[in-house]
């Protein structure tokens, strides 16, 4: 059985959602051992140990590691590859930045956003903002590396008992020409928008932040997540964290409502994986018509409040 | 400080790409090629910095098969001083590109490499990390804002979780993400004046560097495709459809 070795993505206290979704894809590939790089991040090594599917968790503490930096992190994951056969980490933002620094370090080539398993060396992922699929295979005597695509997996269920923490001391001397600074995080108490089931997303048809409240409104009736258009986001009305797309997060809700969004194939290829997609522009031949399951067209000022009162009521 | 930024040559990002007959690549013959839009606002960074005083020169460099000079001359029009080719006619994956690269560095010596945070055809997201690996030198990826200070570059990372703020020390590499800027259009006049700019072609076969293992492509195909389903006319509608389905 292949040795996995999956890098998780945490803040300390609690696991990402992308670790316990690539878990499901590392478990499929062999027996998975789970590295946590923090600082004191006992709490969460302990929830990654909680899972199905690792088999150990390999606590990696150092005061360094209490920040994310990918040039820090790289070579200690690295190094602690050597005696797996596969090397996997999630496709956040996070796993993005560490693990082609430390494919790198191993001489071995990478896959980006593994979306199946076509066999043990072989598999699928989007390529062309993901309008074409590639089948790419691993050459054999060379070490598989990869980052998993989020919404192509879900997430493991709870172990019947918890799998062993092994915390390790390196002492590899690191570099300190990356420092890191802050956060600002937007975050606020909404659910967060790569696990939500329920997504309402805005785009520039919203024509101001004000109006963008209507979004949240709408969004705070169903219990759902807030997601925006690359266009949303660069004219201001939200964060950056919002945006869902080819550039953006990649989701799969069971509900995904687009609000004056045109659906670009750019948007389009973050919510593939959506159950049923709703449309309300007021352009009926807006391309996210040809994708959308349910279309309403007409004039979102109309409809949203409409919409919600209907939710109220209902 | 030079400056140094790497170009790649991609279909146009408004072009619906389409897979060959024989499921094995996708259709270029014919198709609009571009900076890929990324390594564009990268280009805009840097040229940004030389108007600043904060660069001395600015040197663009692609691989790619001898039509990317097309997208060299464009870098140099938008006013980037110099452009190299690493020519091949081969798919280059990125850790080979990443390698070509640092060929590149080491002959160079930028005191900065921009590049864009992902391509847009192969959509991999890691030839910056992997270059600033190789280099053994900082990375700041996904990058929405710079400020460059001295020996020292505060960046700005599109993070999931937010906005983060990194402070990196030079010689480094720098991922570009859309928000950045805006890059300027590029004038009749310049594009005159970007033919006599210098464009050095190197084949990529003389660079004498250890190609690493490939992933090996076993074809394309299209994604599972999601059909349009129903248009519905008012509120009421909507919401009994999504009762129907279930969602509600
Ligand atoms: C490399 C690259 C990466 C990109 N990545 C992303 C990404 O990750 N995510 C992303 O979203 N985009 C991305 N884009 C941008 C993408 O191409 C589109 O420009 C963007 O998605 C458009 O956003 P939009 O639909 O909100 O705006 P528009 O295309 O301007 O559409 C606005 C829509 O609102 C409708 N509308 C206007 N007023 C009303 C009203 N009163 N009532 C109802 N409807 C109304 C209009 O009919 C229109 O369809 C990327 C682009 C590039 C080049
Ligand atoms: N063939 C290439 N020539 C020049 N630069 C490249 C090439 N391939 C990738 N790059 C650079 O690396 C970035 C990331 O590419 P990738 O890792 O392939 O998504 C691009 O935005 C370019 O700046």
């Amino acid at each position: 059985m292949a040795k996995v070795l999956l890098l998780a993505d945490h803040n300390g206290d609690s696991l990402n959602v992308s670790t316990t979704r690539a878990l499901r894809c590392a478990a499929a590939l062999g027996e998975v051992d789970v590295a946590v790089f923090g600082s004191g991040a006992g709490k969460a090594a302990e929830a990654a140990a909680a899972l199905q599917g690792a088999n150990r968790v390999l606590h990696v503490d150092r005061p360094e590691n209490a920040s994310p930096l990918a040039a820090l992190i790289a070579p200690q994951l690295a190094a602690l590859a050597a005696d797996y056969d596969v090397l996997l980490a999630p496709s956040s933002t996070f796993g993005k930045d560490v693990l082609p620094r430390a494919a790198a370090l191993l001489g071995a080539p990478q896959i980006s956003d593994i979306m199946e398993i076509v066999d043990e060396r072989t598999f699928k992922r989007p390529i062309y903002a993901g309008n074409v699929i590639t089948t790419v295979r691993v050459p054999a005597e060379c070490k598989i590396v990869a980052t998993v695509r989020i919404a192509s997996f879900t997430a493991v269920e709870a172990a019947a008992t918890p799998a062993p923490v092994e915390t390790i001391a390196t002492d590899a001397s690191l570099p300190d020409h990356t420092q890191w600074i802050s956060l600002q995080a937007s975050g606020g108490d909404r659910p967060d928008l790569q696990s939500a089931t329920r997504v309402v997303a805005g785009g520039r048809g919203l024509g101001s932040e004000e109006s963008f409240a209507m979004i949240f409104q709408l969004a705070d009736s169903l219990g759902a997540a807030v997601g925006a258009s690359r266009a949303a986001v660069d004219a201001g009305y939200v964060p950056n964290d919002m945006q869902v797309g080819q550039t953006g997060k990649i989701i799969a809700p069971d509900l995904y409502i687009a609000i004056g969004i045109s659906g670009a194939i750019q948007h389009m290829t973050g919510i593939k994986d959506a159950g049923v997609i709703v449309a309300i522009n007021k352009d009926g031949d807006a391309p996210i018509f040809e994708a959308a399951d349910i279309g309403l067209v007409g004039d979102l000022f109309q409809i949203v409040p409409e919409f919600e009162k209907a939710l109220g009521s209902g | 400080m030079k400056v140094l930024v790497g170009i790649k040559r991609v279909i146009d990002y408004n072009v619906r790409v389409q897979i060959n007959r024989e499921g094995t690549d996708v259709i270029k013959e014919g198709v609009k090629m571009s900076i890929n839009p990324f390594d564009e606002i990268a280009v805009e960074a840097a040229l940004r910095m030389k108007e600043a005083g904060q660069a001395t020169e600015v040197v663009v460099v692609s691989i790619g098969p001898g039509a990317a000079q097309q997208q060299l001359r464009t870098a140099l029009a938008m006013g980037a001083d110099r452009a190299t080719l690493l020519e091949t006619d081969d798919e280059v994956q990125p850790l080979a590109a990443a390698r070509a690269l640092m060929n590149l560095v080491e002959k160079e010596q930028p005191g900065l490499v921009l590049l864009g945070k992902q391509a847009i055809d192969d959509d991999a997201n890691q030839v910056g990390q992997m270059m600033a690996a190789l280099w053994d030198k900082p990375q700041a990826t996904f990058v929405s804002g710079l400020e460059l200070d001295g020996g020292r570059i505060r960046a700005v990372r599109e993070v999931d979780a937010g906005l983060e703020t990194v402070e990196i020390t030079l010689p480094a590499v720098v991922t570009v993400d859309l928000r950045l800027n805006e890059p300027r259009f590029v004038k009749m006049p310049d594009i005159m004046k970007a033919k006599r700019k210098p464009l050095e072609t190197i084949a990529f076969s003389e660079l004498g560097i250890e190609m690493p293992p490939r992933l090996e492509s076993l074809g394309c195909e299209p994604p599972p495709s999601r059909s349009g389903g129903v248009k519905v006319d008012s509120v009421d509608a909507l919401v009994a459809t999504l009762k129907d389905k279930g969602v509600l």
